[in-house]
């Protein structure tokens, strides 16, 4: 028998954009186990949800994530809305679906920066977030804000897009299309890449499954869960497919965040052709009174935001499950006989959010 | 659009057979989420989905209430368990990967189980 | 399998200028509804303190007494939510952002609103 021994992993690495510690415990090259632990950066969000009135919390769930703060906003505002029986106007539905799919562009784009970084592909990087720049023009040219948008409010949006700007948006992303065409070829068929990725941190189907991963990561396991096939926001008048691969490994979680790439593209041109004209918002009077679980598709996978209210201006609960924290039992299994060179790879491949993890 | 979603409220001691029921039943686990309802009383919310259908699983506790680990049919619940424990104060027992608090550290001991008046402003 | 297959992007890099922006030697992109920092016009305010009451992340203090409105631009997270719900429309999203600071302080702003006498209808405050 070998000797076992224990190398810590993170909390700071240099292809961790944020802190989360692994122990591994390896024999000679190879990781036998590896054990998680988070808590750097936990916030405390889902406390300040006593504090705040419901109707400010959306920017505080908002600002729960960096990179997905649209959906998380737009998730927030669902949920209370289903509490209190709000119908909110087509138009601002629509509106939703479309910042929510430059969220998952913008998302997708980062993470593929990232990825192509721990594999050490610095100028794939760069590629990658030249093109991200162009979708937070857009967020910013619609909403005010690049990174977090601030364009969502219980029972509608704030602000509109105007019909020509929706126009030019679209014509926009034909040629943001041609650019992710280029950057999504090298990404799939270059001969480095490849063999970085592939048969790297296989998960199965039935390991995706009941340990419970969501988004790309189950997805690149062949298991079909897509949250926007439940039809909130817009979705239930788009069509949406859904992407899988049946691998499991390193690439085909790559291959899944590519072809999403094109599916976002595809329903913001659809979103954008059906938007009706009409009001934004409707106005919101009284508390929210009952529990519900809102379940939106984020970049990452599925998010659970559960509000409970009691009729007052407090919520009583607001728990954030967030994709990376049910993606950590999925990261666990993979790294399990894997290269110890790999698993920079493999921790960057389920796409891990910690901040969003701790809110 | 309303998602599909019950809630079914159970006994501590039902909780290991009623998780069986919804793992040989296909469901995976969603999330589980810890309610404070009243002074050192907690809701644990078990959700599972199959289909895009949720179920929860709702048991009622109180911090001194030894809740038993699911991670025996769940593997991957262990993060949902120790974050229970750290946040809320809860005892659960027999996690498969045991944190024993450390999973979150945070300055204020079981932060979510206390009290905060509302409404106060710094 | 390919080769290669990043020369073209390689190629196209080399060939055009930077995209990135030497901030803050030359000024960020803006656009019209970039939201940059709050700015109060102390001649509309009415000392109604909702703006205090919306802020999500308490950056606003409100004197009455003092005729005073201050913000903490460290605690500002510029939601644009006191904007929204200004009656008077006095307070103002500019499209600046706020400069770097190495201080903690608050910015004070005077009050010099002056309530109408009565009888006379107070003409409505537009942008």
């Amino acid at each position: 028998m070998t000797k076992q021994i224990i190398v810590p992993f993170g909390p700071q690495h240099p292809v961790l954009p944020e802190p989360i510690h692994l122990d591994l415990v390896l024999e000679d090259e190879r990781v036998v186990d590896a054990i998680p632990s988070i808590g750097y950066i936990h916030r405390g969000f889902e406390k300040l949800v006593e504090k705040r009135e419901f109707t400010e919390y959306v920017y505080i769930a908002e600002r729960t994530c960096g990179i997905c703060s649209f959906i998380h906003g737009a998730t927030y505002c669902q949920g209370i809305e289903q509490i209190m029986n709000i119908e909110v106007p087509e138009r601002a539905d629509y509106l939703r679906t479309i910042w929510s799919e430059y969220s998952r562009l913008h998302s997708h784009l980062l993470w593929l920066g990232c990825f192509a970084d721990s594999f050490g592909f610095e100028n794939l990087f760069m590629a990658a977030w030249r093109i991200r720049e162009r979708i937070l023009d857009v967020f910013e040219q619609t909403t005010g804000g690049r990174v977090i948008q601030g364009s969502c409010k219980i029972g509608g949006v704030r602000r509109d897009i105007a019909n020509d700007k929706l126009t030019g948006m679209s014509r926009d992303l034909d040629s943001i299309q041609k650019e992710i065409e280029e950057l999504t070829t090298v990404f799939l068929n270059d001969d480095t890449v490849r063999h970085r990725t592939r048969n790297i941190g296989v998960l199965s189907r039935d390991d995706a499954y009941h340990l419970g991963a969501v988004g790309p990561t189950a997805r690149g396991s062949g298991v079909a869960i897509d949250l926007r096939k439940t039809g909130y926001g817009a979705y239930d008048r788009l069509n949406v497919p859904v992407i899988t691969d049946s691998c499991g490994d390193c690439y085909s979680r790559c291959y899944v965040r590519c072809k999403e790439l094109f599916t976002s593209i595809d329903l913001i041109q659809q979103a954008i052709t059906e938007i009706p004209d009409g009001p934004i918002d409707v106005k919101v009077t009284g508390s929210p009174n009952g529990e519900y679980f809102m379940r939106a598709e984020q970049p990452r996978g599925e998010l659970v935001h559960y509000l409970k209210g009691n009729g007052t201006k407090f919520l009583v609960r607001s728990r954030i499950r967030t994709p990376t924290l049910t993606n950590i039992p999925p990261l666990v299994k993979m790294l399990q006989g894997c290269e110890l060179a790999d698993v920079p790879v493999i921790v960057l491949s389920i796409d891990p959010c910690i901040s969003c993890t701790e809110r | 659009m309303k998602q599909e979603q019950s809630i079914i409220p159970i006994d501590v001691g039902q909780l290991i057979g009623s998780v069986e029921q919804c793992r040989n039943e296909g469901y995976r686990l969603a999330q589980i989420g810890c309610t404070k309802v009243g002074d050192n009383s907690f809701e644990v919310n078990y959700s599972f989905d199959k289909d895009y259908v949720l179920r929860n699983l709702r048991i009622t506790v109180t911090a001194e209430t030894e809740v038993p680990s699911i991670t025996g049919m769940y593997w991957g619940a262990f993060v949902y368990e120790n974050e229970m424990h750290d946040l809320f104060g809860i005892q659960v027992k027999g996690i498969n990967i045991d944190f024993k608090g450390t999973f979150i550290q945070t300055a204020i001991k079981y932060p979510f189980g206390v009290t905060v008046t509302k409404g106060e402003k710094p | 399998m390919g080769f290669f297959e990043m020369t073209k992007t390689a190629l196209k890099t080399v060939l055009s200028r930077p995209v990135t922006i030497l901030y803050p030697y030359q000024p960020a992109k803006k656009t019209s509804l970039t939201r940059g920092h709050v700015v109060q016009d102390g001649s509309k305010c009415i000392s109604c303190s909702i703006c205090v009451k919306k802020c999500p992340s308490q950056a606003i203090l409100l004197n009455k007494e003092a005729k005073t409105w201050q913000i903490d631009r460290f605690r500002c997270v510029v939601c644009n939510s006191c904007v929204d719900t200004c009656p008077t429309r006095c307070l103002s999203m500019d499209t600046q952002y706020t400069a770097p600071a190495s201080v903690q302080g608050v910015e004070v702003f005077t009050i010099t609103y002056v309530k109408p006498p009565k009888p006379e209808k107070k003409e409505e405050t537009k942008e």
